[in-house]
């Protein structure tokens, strides 16, 4: 297939960007949508045109590094997919695709459509971890048995792979579905019982200090997740907050 | 052996080994590690834990990725599991029998001792993960589930549905980010090494480019660890990630590291086949689903010429219509054969004319009789005794879904049809590389000071890797080797003070490094990095793949110089060098690639037997076996980069000593 791609370009973070539009032709519909990039791209350098920039590096949807807002969603019209997941069959010939990258304050734009995440890194650095050391002699990992149904759920909110569609589809650009997935994570499990409430209280804390919006409860986060994250969890850590303020 | 290699295996016992080295190995006390620095290459399973580890012993830690977060790196994307010695199970495993079948899988090719330890510290790994708060399966009392792999008759192995490597890396990431918020460690996103710094014979920093900025950075240390990965991206198509690349490794192997095995390379019998020309990667489908899932082609060339064209469907096909061939070739592990067996059996199919997709290249795996299975034994449990074959089918459907619902999905997304209904189709695929960096016991390269831990060094796998053991090792080596064993080397540099980073050997590999990455941009040439990344990977592929021969690897080595000479007149590389330029960076990991194909063929044509994913076509049985040549090929095959030509590279022999396993034919009949 044939189509006309309008992809945001800029050069850093300091530049102003705008829109680019592109053709590309013969397009299989049996190609991811980065390999459609990578078709343009190729096309591009021999324009003598630079590439366009963006991030991405597992390409089966794990890594989490893929992030572009396509025709106005995040990872593009597909379902539980990242955009490396994404497949051209789910466009039709003729189309025009327009291309962007996540827009949220606390995600500046590094070129093109990559953009500067660190501020989940840094969120994690505020509590979402465990205390523990590696160590030789921890007690034995069949110890402490776990509820099947809380290991599952705590496993279904570890899926998160960080990628930030929710902030990008979020209209206050918020970070709930992120945060409240790691809290929800070692709340459900025995081992995150000994430093919950610092643990809620601060990432909470780093969160607004990133600039990310607040939740508003509109649900497009999880409708946008390619993980299929649940707003439960942000209910979760909402419990979580009010028991780590009422305890300090 | 070569006079330049020292193993330093300790004496002893192999079961006493380690536990005598670690009582043997001088420490660095707790106010002297605070005076060293220790640089982390790469933050996979590998790297994450050794940085974590050592901040929280007390060194000062860099650590480096080029993703744009730790969290990132490919052991994410690892599917299945990690497995570990436990015997949770009671099936009669243990530490030997996990040693014992990790030298075995791996065709007698690795170091006995390295490989006991591994298997000792494995169950520390389980523990340490936990402990974390790492979300492994579990079943209704709590406990830890199991699930069994190839190449093995006991359910070892640890998951967390098929996102174990993500949910590992996770805790590993958490344990790291838990020592940059105490500012143990310094985290280096989107920076990658593009040189080593060796002063006076010693590892003593690296040459990073901030890819954000493109400005080279020096970073001195007192020692440097790479755990940078492997090499699988050489064949262009494989399932590693697009970012993955072998420059650190490459880069330290000019600067005096032997590079072992290069030729060790595994191609995974189950991934999703190639379906056209712009393909970018392959995709994985783990093998745990062996454990359900039955492989076979139609037993008739007819039948696998109609299916091809159209005219047949899989279902279509009754059971004597079928050719379940690892169950009819290997009837006591069956369709769980170790990967390279189940490769090699997957192309001869193929290669004779069974293949069942357009290409010719792919062949079944089949979950329709695992879904029966478990319908019947859901349909038992819940007192449906009169239970229909829709009740079933729909009821094993969600057993296998909630084991597997992850890959089912990812299968459907790339290929839009449903595994559930009809069988998958699979083809082998590159996966993982079993050579790396020449490494001691302690994990010390060739080159003092320079570490290399998980699949970026050579030392556990041999010639062949048994699946859930990558994350076994990488871990082992980042949570349970390297903190003990680079004290053999740092407690030597408690007074050496700070490395200055001007220092002329410093200052030599930043102004080499520019003048490279200047010359890609400078190169009048009008053909894009990918096209020759793309060429070099057929090249690789075809001659250096699942089979082997004197023939096409002399056919390799020259198609692959050709090509370097071509590459370096020829390649167009857009943009500037103080700016992020994924293109520049591409060109700088490819042209490491043209290098390494040689090498890579220079082995394979210097192992003149077949083990493991090494298959020589000269070294075959009737049956078309592999056949290993203890006699002539017990060693591992260490090459020193020589006369700035990896085409003159000198071998250097390391003998493998068998004291406790017998050297067998390897046999899964």
């Amino acid at each position: 297939m044939n189509l006309t791609l309008k992809v945001w370009r800029q050069k850093n973070a300091k530049e102003t960007g705008s829109f680019a539009t592109y053709q590309v032709r013969d397009i299989s519909p049996d190609m991811s949508f980065l390999e459609m990039m990578d078709v343009l791209n190729e096309q591009l350098i021999s324009q003598g045109t630079e590439s366009v920039v963006f991030d991405h590096d597992c390409r089966e949807g794990i890594c989490g590094m893929c992030s572009m807002f396509i025709n106005g969603e995040a990872h593009g019209p597909d379902r539980g997919v990242t955009t490396c997941q994404l497949h051209m069959r789910k466009f039709k010939d003729g189309d025009t695709i327009t291309v962007e990258p996540w827009r949220a304050k606390a995600f500046p734009v590094v070129r093109d459509l990559m953009v500067d995440r660190s501020s989940f890194d840094r969120i994690i650095q505020a509590g979402g971890f465990i205390s523990v050391n590696t160590m030789g002699n921890l007690p034995d990992a069949n110890a402490t048995p776990i509820e099947k149904h809380d290991a599952d759920a705590a496993f279904d909110a570890a899926t998160c792979i960080g990628c930030g569609a929710c902030v990008a589809t979020c209209k206050n650009a918020s970070a709930m579905l992120f945060v409240s997935a790691k809290v929800s994570q070692f709340a459900l499990l025995p081992q995150g019982q000994v430093e919950a409430a610092d643990r809620v209280r601060n990432m909470v804390n780093q969160m607004d200090l990133e600039g990310f919006g607040n939740c508003t409860n509109t649900g497009a986060c999880e409708v946008e997740c390619p993980k299929g994250i649940s707003i439960e969890n942000i209910a979760r850590m909402n419990r979580e907050y009010l028991k780590a303020s009422l305890i300090s | 052996m070569s006079t330049k290699l020292n193993s330093r295996i300790p004496e002893g016992p192999v079961a006493e080994k380690w536990t005598k080295h670690k009582g043997t190995i001088p420490l660095v006390s707790p106010a002297n590690k605070r005076r060293i620095d220790v640089i982390v290459v790469g933050t996979g399973l590998a790297g994450s834990s050794a940085a974590a580890s050592l901040a929280e012993l007390g060194y000062n830690v860099k650590a480096f990725c080029f993703q744009d977060s730790p969290r990132r790196a490919h052991s994410i994307a690892a599917q299945g599991g990690i497995n570990a010695a436990k015997n949770y199970q009671n099936d009669g495993d243990s530490v030997f029998r996990l040693f014992y079948d990790t030298i075995k899988g791996g065709d007698y090719r690795s170091r006995e001792a390295n490989v006991h330890r591994l298997a000792e510290v494995s169950t520390s790994i389980i523990d340490q993960c936990v402990a974390q708060g790492v979300p492994f399966a579990r079943d209704y009392g709590g406990l830890l589930d199991n699930r069994s792999f190839g190449g093995v008759q006991v359910s070892r192995t640890f998951y967390a549905k098929g996102q174990t490597g993500q949910q590992l890396l996770l805790g590993a990431y958490s344990a790291l980010e838990r020592q940059v918020a105490k500012g143990r460690v310094k985290m280096y996103a989107r920076h990658e090494m593009v040189d080593l710094v060796v002063v006076k014979g010693k590892a003593r920093g690296i040459i990073a480019r901030n890819l954000v900025t493109g400005e080279l950075e020096r970073h001195s240390a007192h020692a440097v660890i790479v755990a940078s990965g492997g090499y699988g991206n050489v064949f262009y198509l494989s399932t590693n990630a697009m970012g993955s690349n072998v420059t650190a490794a490459w880069k330290a192997h000019k600067k005096g590291a032997f590079f072992a095995n290069p030729c060790f390379t595994q191609i995974h019998p189950t991934c999703i086949p190639v379906n056209g020309e712009t393909q970018s990667k392959l995709t994985l489908m783990s093998e745990s689903l062996r454990n359900d899932g039955r492989i076979w082609v139609p037993a008739s060339l007819e039948d696998a010429k109609a299916i091809r064209e159209g005219r047949l469907k899989a279902i279509d096909l009754s059971e004597e219509q079928r050719d379940y061939y690892l169950e009819r070739r290997y009837p006591a592990f069956g369709n769980l054969v170790p990967r390279d067996v189940a490769s090699r059996a997957a192309k001869e199919r193929c290669d004779a004319g069974y293949g069942v997709n357009k290409t010719g290249e792919a062949v079944y795996l089949d979950f329709a009789a695992a879904i029966v299975r478990y319908g019947q034994e859901q349909a038992n449990l819940k007192g449906m005794h009169q239970a229909t074959e829709s009740e079933i089918v729909a009821l094993g459907t969600k057993v296998v879904a909630s084991k597997y619902g992850n890959l089912f999905q990812m299968y459907e997304k790339i290929t839009d049809e449903n595994p559930y209904t009809a069988p998958m189709k699979i083809y082998p695929a590159v996966h993982y590389t079993m050579g790396g960096l020449w490494v001691d016991y302690n994990l010390m390269s060739t080159v003092p000071g320079l570490f290399v831990a998980g699949e970026a060094n050579f030392s556990d796998h041999g010639a062949n890797r048994l699946g859930a053991s990558a994350l076994m090792q990488g871990l082992a080596d980042g949570y349970f080797v390297l903190p003990y064993t680079v004290g053999t080397f740092l407690a030597d540099d408690i007074s050496t003070g700070p490395i200055s980073t001007d220092l002329p050997e410093f200052a030599e590999a930043e102004s080499a490094s520019r003048a490279r990455l200047e010359g890609f941009l400078n190169s009048k040439g009008s053909v894009p990095v990918e096209v020759f990344h793309r060429r070099l990977g057929r090249i690789v592929w075809d001659n250096i793949g699942m089979a082997r021969s004197e023939m096409g690897l002399k056919k390799a080595i020259a198609a692959i110089r050709a090509l370097r000479e071509e590459f370096y007149r020829d390649v167009k590389v857009l943009g500037g060098m103080y700016e992020m330029n994924p293109e520049l960076d591409k060109a700088n990991r490819v042209a490491d690639f043209l290098e390494l194909g040689e090498l890579m063929a220079l082995d394979a044509l210097a192992r003149e037997e077949s083990c493991g994913g090494h298959f020589r076509d000269e070294h075959q049985s009737e049956e078309g076996e592999a056949l290993r040549r203890d006699e002539e090929f017990a060693f591992v095959s260490a090459w020193e980069f020589t006369d700035g030509d990896p085409g003159k590279a000198t071998l250097h022999k390391e003998e493998l000593v068998f004291e406790n396993i017998k050297l067998v034919t390897r046999s899964y009949k």
